[in-house]
């Protein structure tokens, strides 16, 4: 009959009405600034730089200056300066870190491409969308102090991903402890006069495989960037 | 007891029946008797500025909180605790806005357009009884007024659209005064049936007929009786399509035109169309309480010790509610569907209703048998018509098939 529709669409609407005081699926609405979203774990905007501790961000930053991040950059708005001096790291390993990391936000386009280039897992991607400033370039530039965060505020909006990286990271300094423990057996199973010392000595890097390479098979183990630490670091 | 008793044998003594003439005794008392129906017409005219232009603030208010709970969001709740004083937030940026007039615009007629507009949508109201003895002007053709005020409102959209010296706005102002004097038609026709039952133009004639009670629960009013159920849906129908509310907001349709008519207005003038878009839903819901629903008369004898002005605001609140429960459900009409309704369902439907209406006037006096036959054929007599209408309308428009989407 003409009009069974319009009725039947007028009960459609008036239940929502009702629904909407009672059912919380037909009410659907989260009010923005007192409640804040529950974002997915794989949500991501803009690059921070984890740091190991809270208390001491700027001494225990990842980062090592590489400036891989800062070629790799496609709208090139990363921008590092490499400190002049070492300063040790969180694994107490004297190292070269950034004394400028900047990052236009004003720029970035979340392309998570600085995060996948990083060898030191030291920069991810933060979850803070909330960035507006009233100065469109001093307020969007952030400096490292901004950036810095610590590897707790990465379990807690990664926690998946940061699990992840910190078992892998702890692989890597087991086998390195290992590698040093090999090498350093070697050394002293077959004592040699003090030239490999005096070597060792002036290029500690590249000079170290080449004399060991025909005694310690564990000169097979993939070649570091970084030489293992020769003090024991404190166990993750 | 006693009181209750009591208060059923004159419910138009009681004292907040009689508050409102009180009050304005108490006002102009003490004024010379050649002031004081002056001042009592001022003082009428302020009351319904003053509750009609709260009803508007705050049926935009309704209007916007209701169609967000519809469409599962809370619409405005920041002005204020649960948005009360959005309405005002509202006004002040409407006040605080630019004011365009377009250069070659008529200066005259683009400022005097919307100011028509709101004041022919208010005269209407002067003639309607908000309750006993609460009458603004006491005429005897009053419906005939309020009608002839309510299509002079068309003229100032036409001079909107004019005075704005642009070609869409006019060609607008052409489309919405073909629609509003197609839906003239029905919404006239609709009305003249419980003009020829009630035996006269006077809404307070009008809403004294529908007084008492048949059987004692049943009430008088004319949308209670088949003829007149008819003519109220062909009338609020019309009302929809004459105060341009959605599906009918043909004219403006803010999502699909630049507003139409009203293309070239901005600020305060924007607001007062929006303000006599209100004022007009209000005036022609208050004339069909009027008309169909009893006016101020309580549903029920045991409820008249509830005022008479209070009915009368229930009911105009919840024919008000409708107009929005419609605007959320339906989508807007093509302008051929549109006028289609009107000339092809509607007019034939009151027309039928005309005769329908003249049958139960000539039939008013057959009780018995002969009152349930009477009863019988004027159902018949809205019920067949809307059938075969309605089939012949829709034949060769069936079920929509969908192909490559399921309904």
């Amino acid at each position: 009959m003409l009009g069974k529709g319009l009725l039947q669409g007028l009960a459609v609407t008036a239940k929502n009405l009702v629904g909407s005081y009672h059912d919380p699926a037909r009410y659907v609405t989260q009010e923005y600034p007192e409640v804040q979203p529950k974002l997915p774990e794989a949500y991501r905007n803009f690059p921070f730089l984890v740091s190991e501790t809270a208390d001491d961000p700027m001494g225990t930053l990842r980062c090592v200056a590489c400036q891989i991040c800062e070629k790799e950059c496609p709208p090139q708005c990363i921008y590092i300066e490499k400190s002049k001096d070492k300063k040790p790291d969180a694994t107490g390993k004297a190292q070269i870190y950034p004394a400028v990391f900047a990052i236009d936000t004003a720029v970035c386009m979340s392309c998570q491409i600085c995060v996948e280039v990083c060898p030191f897992d030291a920069i991810k991607m933060d979850q803070e969308f909330a960035i507006a400033a009233t100065d469109r370039f001093g307020g969007l530039l952030l400096n490292r102090e901004q950036l810095a965060k610590p590897n707790a505020y990465y379990h807690q909006i990664h926690p998946t991903e940061a699990a992840e990286v910190d078992e892998r990271l702890a692989a890597e300094r087991r086998a390195a402890e290992e590698k040093a423990r090999l090498a350093a057996a070697a050394k002293a199973a077959a004592p040699k006069p003090a030239v490999p010392a005096a070597a060792a000595a002036a290029a500690p890097g590249a000079a170290r495989p080449a004399p060991a390479g025909s005694t310690a098979p564990a000169a097979s183990a993939p070649v570091d960037p970084v030489p293992p630490p020769a003090p024991r670091p404190p166990s993750p | 007891m006693i009181l209750a008793a009591a208060a059923p044998a004159s419910p138009a003594d009681a004292w907040l029946e009689r508050a409102p003439l009180l009050l304005r005794d108490a006002l102009t008392g003490w004024l010379p008797d050649a002031l004081r129906p002056w001042v009592a017409a001022l003082l009428s005219i302020a009351t319904i500025l003053g509750v009609f232009g709260l009803l508007f603030a705050y049926m935009t208010l309704a209007e916007r909180k209701i169609l967000g709970r519809i469409q599962n969001r809370p619409g405005p709740n920041r002005t204020g605790p649960f948005g009360l004083l959005q309405p005002f937030a509202d006004a002040i940026k409407a006040l605080t806005k630019e004011d365009i007039v377009p250069r070659a615009a008529d200066q005259v007629l683009h400022f005097l357009a919307p100011v028509v507009l709101v004041a022919l949508s208010l005269i209407g109201l002067a003639v309607i009884p908000f309750g006993r003895n609460l009458v603004a002007v006491e005429l005897e053709a009053s419906v005939l007024y309020f009608f002839a005020a309510g299509a002079a409102t068309e003229l100032s959209i036409f001079m909107a659209g004019w005075a704005s010296r642009n070609k869409y706005s006019l060609l607008a102002a052409m489309r919405a005064l073909a629609q509003l004097i197609s839906y003239e038609v029905p919404l006239l026709l609709s009305m003249v049936p419980v003009v020829v039952v009630a035996g006269s133009l006077s809404t307070t004639g009008i809403v004294a007929a529908q007084g008492g009670w048949a059987a004692g629960v049943w009430p008088h009013w004319h949308a209670l009786t088949p003829w007149g159920f008819s003519a109220f849906g062909v009338f609020m129908v019309a009302a929809l399509a004459e105060s341009n509310r959605s599906p009918f907001d043909l004219p403006e349709a803010e999502s699909e035109l630049i507003a139409g008519h009203l293309t070239e207005y901005s600020g305060f003038k924007y607001a007062l169309f929006f303000m006599a878009e209100y004022l007009g839903m209000a005036a022609l819901s208050a004339m069909g309480v009027t008309l169909f629903l009893g006016g101020w008369q309580a549903p029920l004898a045991v409820l008249e010790f509830i005022p008479s002005y209070v009915w009368f605001g229930m009911k105009l609140l919840l024919l008000l509610l409708g107009f929005i429960w419609i605007r959320a459900t339906f989508p807007r009409l093509r302008i051929d569907q549109l006028t289609r309704l009107s000339w092809k369902f509607l007019v034939p439907l009151a027309l039928v209703n005309l005769v329908n209406g003249g049958l139960w006037a000539v039939t008013s006096d057959w009780t018995g048998a002969a009152g349930v036959a009477r009863w019988v054929v004027s159902a018949l007599l809205v019920v067949v018509p809307f059938v075969v209408l309605g089939r012949s309308l829709t034949a060769g428009y069936g079920p929509r098939t969908y192909r490559y989407a399921s309904p």
